[in-house]
């Protein structure tokens, strides 16, 4: 320590922490101090509370929800009747391709984002995101791909390919215009923004989770959020790579995609569903950690087979990285290929199968409360398996290949992707509103648009597994009369528009019951894990004392007080570390304060993004400025006159 | 909060900052080396996959890039371990002089390395847009390039926050041992570049 610093300690006014000195009101009021953000607009945006940032990308996400669904919409109206004209064959191309890349996303994954930044931190006990201003960093990056890529859609350059995008059609030689230019784009600002919030949960649930939480006592879905996590740093690099790669084809004329000039086209599709594949789990597997936390509560026990579930996340979370190659079956492979691939896509069944048996056997033992919540846990298991059971089906190649680009195979990914997690999101949504919002959601409209969004669900997404046997090809705009095809396409449109019925009663739920909903304590259900030991809504600061936790279901085991630990800053923003394994406490850190910058990165790195659609240049000048703005973000603040001493 | 608390370990007496796994930007860091990881290890996958559909590699009649510049770059860096060490080993024993001494000179080696990758750019006997195999050489080259000037970006902003008050700070140090933490990634991740960039295309002609 050099003298200055000395100095500058002996100087020091005592620092206040936290402790049986300081505690219940006049605690809360200094934390209050200390962690809420600065008031106005500019400290609106320059908010860095991850319940905050977790309630725009959940909002952010149901907004681009509404709008692909609304795309959904316009084009089951077309294909309500055969050879209708309401979307011509371009703008059916353009509005699939819209509905697929804004549904997975813009929606599916920075929706469950959102949900595991707003709890992970209260679940496991702290009182911020690891790197809050990363956080605060990406939400705005996810926000500029969102808006950049449905501005495209309303100035005429709206993707076209597909949700995949696949070349030759994106590539230069045919993907003519900047559509593909800003479905790669949107790609590179989600990429980002996801692979930011990865490494923030990661770290979070491995270094800031309470004392005494081990990792044999975090509540399912932070393991959930675990697995996705590492999932997403895995996978998510293949797909910025290959919409780089994409980029870089058709911008400066590299031939990585071009077979005429040694390259492949292959190659895309290998890289694209290296990400492809994990991602379908990576939007599926936080909806189990949902299921798992709903179908305890709601059981009143604790989850069956505890090692079983994690277990079964963790397979499903490495065996997802083996299987990409069966969204490639009729590319044609080598034999051993096709074996291999089919095996794998039939094992990922057996832990997904496992989890079920848990939520089931849970059920079994328990004293289940039929409540909203729970309904949609039981529509989920019973769409889901559905879906399974399809999913296996189309496992086999000689299957596979009969229906491979039918809507037979629509019909499945629907099941499995709205049945796995919409779902349970909409469960996840009833069963956390009172922990976001202090109110209850109406139990009486929360049942009715379960009933109708579960059999609006199967109207809409049955008939097209018959449609698709038929031989109704996908991403065709429209279908010949005389086929037998009028009578499922007709049953799917009336199906959408139920569920489009059902889910604007969830929202007009979710808006009402925000006024003048039922008044929610701390914990409503009865629940077990540590979000339902703050208030509702949880203050800035998530807990006055952190929580020490000593079981699986530290809530149910209590006897009256909560253990809590002491000693953390209350003038300035501490965290405490704990140690990865076994969360004992280990070193006290400081959390960042609000600030602007992380948006001027993100607004410096758009410019820099959007304006490389047009010129490579950008990227060069495009540098500076980013630059500038993130070494403002990082730039230190000095040690007040007040700091303490250094312990070294 | 409805129920009251009951106080248990005082953690007052913890030390406010850490090296290594126990502090928490070091997971951080780590994090974004295992996804840059990923990057180079599927840029990687991709050269194999495009070599696998050549006779030839590099394809005929291409020349395989010149080794002269390469073969430097790959010097210097593995010896950039030397002072980087140091600055490890200082960051740790929070020597500030001899912080102030050794950043400059990472600084000075990050330029001279980026000197050096220019020379490499025009020995490689082929154009990015000339072919698969000019993509993805080129590829490689420009995704290590970036990592570098990403790590000089970062000393020269550690050089200059350890010339002010920043420097004494405890925390500080920290970052300075993982940007020496960082900088071990991105010279361990060019040995198979280098391999990949200057010597197949040598070995399959």
């Amino acid at each position: 320590m050099t003298p200055r610093s000395k100095g500058r300690a002996t100087k020091r006014e005592p620092v206040l922490r936290d402790g049986p000195d300081l505690t219940g009101s006049d605690l809360e009021e200094r934390l209050e101090k200390t962690w809420s953000r600065p008031r106005g607009f500019i400290g609106w945006l320059a908010s860095v509370d991850h319940k905050e940032i977790g309630r725009r990308y959940i909002f952010t996400a149901l907004g681009f929800l509404a709008a692909a669904g609304l795309l959904a919409l316009h084009m089951r109206l077309q294909l309500m009747f055969p050879d209708n004209d309401i979307l011509g064959p371009s703008a059916f191309n353009e509005a699939f391709t819209m509905h697929g890349t804004t549904m997975m996303f813009l929606f599916a994954v920075p929706v469950m984002q959102g949900v595991q930044i707003y709890l992970t931190p209260i679940m496991v006990g702290t009182r911020a995101m690891a790197f809050p201003r990363l956080t605060a960093f990406s939400y705005y990056m996810y926000l500029f791909g969102g808006l950049f890529l449905w501005a495209g859609h309303f100035l005429h350059f709206g993707p076209d390919n597909g949700w995949f995008n696949y070349v030759p059609l994106s590539g230069p030689q045919y993907g003519v215009g900047k559509r593909s230019d800003a479905w790669a784009q949107t790609i590179t600002f989600t990429e980002v923004a996801a692979l930011a919030v990865a490494v923030t949960l990661v770290a979070t649930i491995f270094k800031q989770r309470a004392p005494g939480m081990t990792l044999a006592r975090m509540p399912i879905f932070v393991w959930s959020t675990l697995v996705t996590s590492l999932m997403v740093v895995f996978s998510m690099p293949a797909i910025a790579l290959v919409s780089g790669l994409l980029l870089s084809d058709r911008l400066v004329g590299t031939q990585f995609f071009n077979p005429v000039e040694h390259g492949d086209p292959l190659l895309y599709q290998h890289l694209f569903w290296f990400f492809g594949h994990p991602e379908v789990y990576i939007i599926f597997l936080p909806a189990t950690g949902f299921v798992s936390e709903i179908v305890a509560t709601f059981s009143r026990r604790t989850i069956f087979g505890y090692p079983i579930v994690v277990l079964s996340l963790v397979g499903t979370g490495i065996l997802a990285f083996g299987l990409w190659v069966h969204h490639m079956f009729a590319t044609g492979l080598p034999r051993v290929g096709y074996s291999f691939y089919t095996a794998a896509s039939m094992a990922v069944s057996i832990p997904t199968g496992l989890q079920i048996f848990c939520w089931i056997a849970t059920i079994w033992d328990g004293r289940p409360r039929l409540q909203v919540p729970m309904l949609y846990v039981i529509g989920f298991i019973v769409t889901f398996v559905i879906g399974g059971l399809s999913g296996i089906i189309i496992a086999a190649v000689p299957l596979d290949l009969q229906v491979h680009d039918t809507y037979f195979i629509v019909a499945h990914f629907h099941y499995v992707l709205i049945g796995g997690a919409v779902f349970p999101l909409l469960g996840a949504i009833t069963y956390w509103y009172p922990k976001l919002t202090g109110r209850m959601m109406s139990e009486r409209l929360g049942n009715i648009s379960f009933w109708t969004i579960f059999l609006g669900f199967q109207l809409a997404f049955f008939p097209m597994h018959i449609a698709g046997l038929m031989g109704m090809p996908r991403r065709v705009y429209t279908y010949p009369a005389g086929m037998g095809l009028e009578l499922p396409n007709m049953l799917s449109s009336i199906g959408s528009f139920v569920v489009a019925l059902a889910v604007l009663m969830f929202v007009v739920n979710m808006a009402a019951s925000f006024r003048r909903g039922e008044r929610a304590g701390p914990d409503p259900w009865d629940a077990a894990s540590l979000e339902w030991a703050t208030a509702s809504p949880p203050p800035w600061y998530n807990f006055a004392h952190i929580p020490a936790v000593e079981s699986r279901a530290p809530l149910w085991d209590l006897k009256d007080d909560l253990p809590v630990v002491h000693g953390l800053r209350v003038d300035d923003r501490e965290l405490l570390m704990t140690s990865v394994i076994s969360a004992s406490p280990d070193v006290r850190e400081p959390s960042a304060t609000p600030s602007i910058w992380p948006l001027i990165s993100a607004i410096a790195v758009a410019v820099t993004f959007i304006g490389s659609v047009f010129s490579p240049w950008a990227l060069v000048f495009g540098a500076a400025p980013v630059g500038i703005a993130l070494t403002a973000w990082f730039w230190p603040k000095l040690p007040g006159p007040f700091a303490e001493p250094q312990i070294t | 909060m409805t129920r009251l608390p009951a106080f248990s370990e005082d953690v007052s007496n913890l030390p406010d900052h850490a090296f290594g796994y126990r502090s928490l930007t070091w997971w951080g860091v780590i994090g974004f080396m295992v996804i840059e990881g990923t990057g180079f290890g599927l840029v990687i996958a991709a050269y194999f996959y495009l070599m696998s559909l050549e006779q030839y590699w590099a394809p005929r009649p291409l020349d395989p890039p010149g080794l002269v510049a390469g073969t430097l770059f790959t010097i210097v860096i593995l010896l950039s371990e030397i002072p980087n060490t140091l600055v490890k080993r200082a960051a740790n024993a929070k020597d500030l002089p001899a912080l102030r001494r050794l950043l400059p000179l990472m600084v000075a080696i990050g330029v001279a390395l980026l000197v050096i990758r220019g020379f490499e750019f025009n020995a490689l006997h082929v154009l990015w847009y000339s072919n698969g195999y000019g993509s993805i050489i080129w590829a490689l080259l420009i995704l290590h390039t970036t990592h570098v000037g990403t790590d000089l970006a970062d000393t020269v902003v550690l050089a200059a926050l350890m010339r002010t008050a920043h420097g004494e700070t405890p925390r500080r140090f920290v970052d300075t041992d993982e940007n020496a933490l960082y900088w071990r990634f991105v010279w361990l991740a060019w040995i198979p570049i280098y391999i990949l960039i200057y010597w197949l295309p040598r070995m399959f002609r």
